[in-house]
């Protein structure tokens, strides 16, 4: 990838409120065509990231370069490259949807020729074809969030930037939207914030975990989902299995007896023992019933990660995943 | 060209809502009613005043005093006008709106306040329609209409500005509203403290709004008075956008 993709370099972003840290050393990079999704528990930091990434938000310390250009020393040209949907979208009520649309692209110093190109353009890839005339105040909740977005994206920034575009939305708006999400990440870098955590596996390209201000986790989808793998088996048997006959397989490296006929069996992520646990169950005439791989959600590294610090280290898998 | 698409915002707000007409409309009455006692009481003394060897022409007699009244009804009017500017702004979310646009802050607050001077001057713009319509009977001075209409664009400029900062001081618009208020009242009546003592009288004069606006009126146009209002109106600005500029900062 070259140099040019870059569009937005983070390094090291402090943020204070008075004594409390509320983003603290936070380093990313954002790509051309990458949609990066930002989880994090409620008070993370993540709204803090969003509003210091638009320039809403002076940082406390650190450098913010989008597409190149110090979002501090030259705050205009780089925030001519951005978009920002903030999470209570910043719509003015007593316009109809053409005005405001009209304002953003001005304000974003569209000139005069290309305004209503612009927001037909917008409206069009925001499905607000028919609503140019309507009172913004008369809209529903899932249209604003449109507008919200048909003004983020008015004067095709090269970064979009959506905090929590799809709160308080029904099923098939959230769906609408990610869709459209899913459509802008191929011409700008998304940068997405959210808290849920089935959105980030549907829509983002590359996935972070911010916990108490801190980066505790950034990976690729395909990282994430390789990382989701198992790495221990559900094995169910009609008479109990002996633990330590299992335990002493090739491969195995614990078992947890789960009743008296469920085992779960842990074992190293570079190999695969179900083979061999079946076998093994097959030749002592066990009576095998089950023996399924078992997956860790996205929620649980999530949970995994998010309460690390409380219990001092991972908590161990309790639950079985789906 | 950003500064007056932001005014031109404003502007639009301002004539979407009714409390921009209902503040002309009221404003308009109230002038008018006043026209018509002075003009009422010219009339009945006019016969007196021909007599006298320097007695107030009709402008001194009539537009001096309109222009007066003006001044303390808009005292009570700009505030309400201007309380909404940045506060409301603050208070819906729409001033992130701005803030992420590629627009600075002195744009911000010029274009706002450039919004909100553009409908005081059209209410002046009516108010002087009144004393300028008796120049079809009469002759007007039209150097002391003039110094009246100066000294209360000056006027509004500075309420205006003044109002402006109380609203990039607070979310709650009513609290900018009050404060404008208060802010304005004082400065309009600090003269009246220390009138006896010679060492501070000249300062509080000299601060207070009313006193240089009373000399414009008068037909006096003096520099000092006008140097007086523009170092208020720039010094109002300059703090509303040290003020925006200190949101993204604080917190």
């Amino acid at each position: 990838m070259s140099n040019n993709d870059l569009l937005v370099k983070v390094e090291n972003l402090y943020r204070y409120y008075d004594d409390h840290c509320a983003v603290q050393n936070l380093n990313f990079e954002l790509r051309k065509g990458e949609i990066l999704g930002f989880l994090g528990p409620n008070g993370a930091g993540k709204s803090t990231t969003m509003q210091i990434l638009s320039g809403n938000l002076a940082p406390s310390t650190g450098q913010i370069l989008i597409n190149g250009v110090d979002i501090l020393d030259e705050p205009k040209r780089a925030k001519a490259n951005i978009g920002y949907l903030p999470e209570q979208p910043p719509l003015y009520i007593d316009l109809t949807v053409d005005e405001y649309l009209t304002y953003c692209a001005a304000l974003n110093r569209l000139p005069r020729s290309k305004l209503q190109a612009a927001r037909d353009l917008a409206k069009e890839r925001c499905g607000l074809k028919d609503m140019g005339h309507k009172l913004i105040g008369n809209l529903s909740k899932g249209y604003r969030q449109r507008v919200g977005i048909a003004q983020a994206i008015i004067h095709s920034p090269a970064v979009v930037i959506l905090d929590e575009p799809t709160v308080g939305l029904d099923p098939i708006q959230i769906r609408e939207i990610r869709a459209l999400i899913v459509e802008l990440g191929q011409e700008h870098g998304v940068i997405l914030s959210t808290h849920i955590l089935p959105e980030v596996q549907t829509v983002c390209s590359r996935v972070q975990i911010i916990h108490k201000g801190r980066l505790v986790f950034n990976d690729t989808l395909t990282g994430l989902t390789q990382r989701m793998q198992s790495t221990s088996l559900m094995l169910a048997c009609r008479q109990a299995p002996e633990q330590a006959v299992i335990k002493a397989l090739p491969g195995v490296n614990d078992v947890q007896p789960l009743d008296n006929h469920h085992l779960r069996v842990h074992f190293n992520a570079d190999s695969n023992p179900a083979e061999i646990v079946a076998a093994e169950v097959l030749k002592r005439g066990w009576g095998l019933l089950e023996l399924t791989p078992e997956h860790k959600s996205l929620e649980q590294i999530f949970v995994d990660l998010t309460t690390a610090d409380e219990t001092g280290g991972a908590t161990p898998l309790q639950e079985r995943a789906a | 060209m950003i500064v007056f698409t932001i005014a031109g915002r404003e502007l639009r707000h301002l004539f979407l809502s009714p409390l921009a007409w209902c503040v002309l409309a009221v404003i308009q009455f109230i002038t008018a009613w006043m026209f018509l006692v002075q003009v009422d009481n010219f009339l009945k003394f006019a016969p007196t005043l021909a007599g006298m060897a320097s007695a107030p022409g009709v402008t001194d007699a009539i537009a001096a005093p309109i222009f007066s009244t003006a001044s303390v009804v808009m005292l009570l009017v700009v505030p309400i006008m201007s309380m909404r500017l940045v506060a409301e702004e603050r208070r819906s979310g729409t001033l992130s709106l701005l803030l992420s646009a590629p627009v600075n802050m002195t744009e911000i607050v010029l274009g706002k306040y450039l919004g909100l001077l553009i409908f005081l001057l059209i209410m002046l713009g009516l108010i002087t329609l009144m004393p300028l319509s008796l120049a079809i009977g009469t002759h007007l001075d039209y150097g002391k209409l003039f110094s009246g209409v100066l000294g209360l664009a000056l006027v509004l400029g500075a309420f205006a500005a003044a109002g402006l900062f109380m609203s990039t001081l607070t979310k709650q618009p009513v609290v900018a509203a009050v404060s404008s208020f208060g802010l304005l009242l004082l400065l309009w009546i600090i003269s009246w403290a220390g009138s006896g003592d010679a060492r501070f009288s000249p300062t509080f004069h000299y601060l207070s709004l009313l006193d240089h606006y009373a000399s414009l009126l008068r037909g006096s146009f003096n520099t000092a008075d006008v140097l007086y209002y523009v170092l208020f109106i720039i010094t109002f600005l300059v703090l509303s956008i040290r003020r925006l500029d200190a949101y993204r900062l604080q917190h």
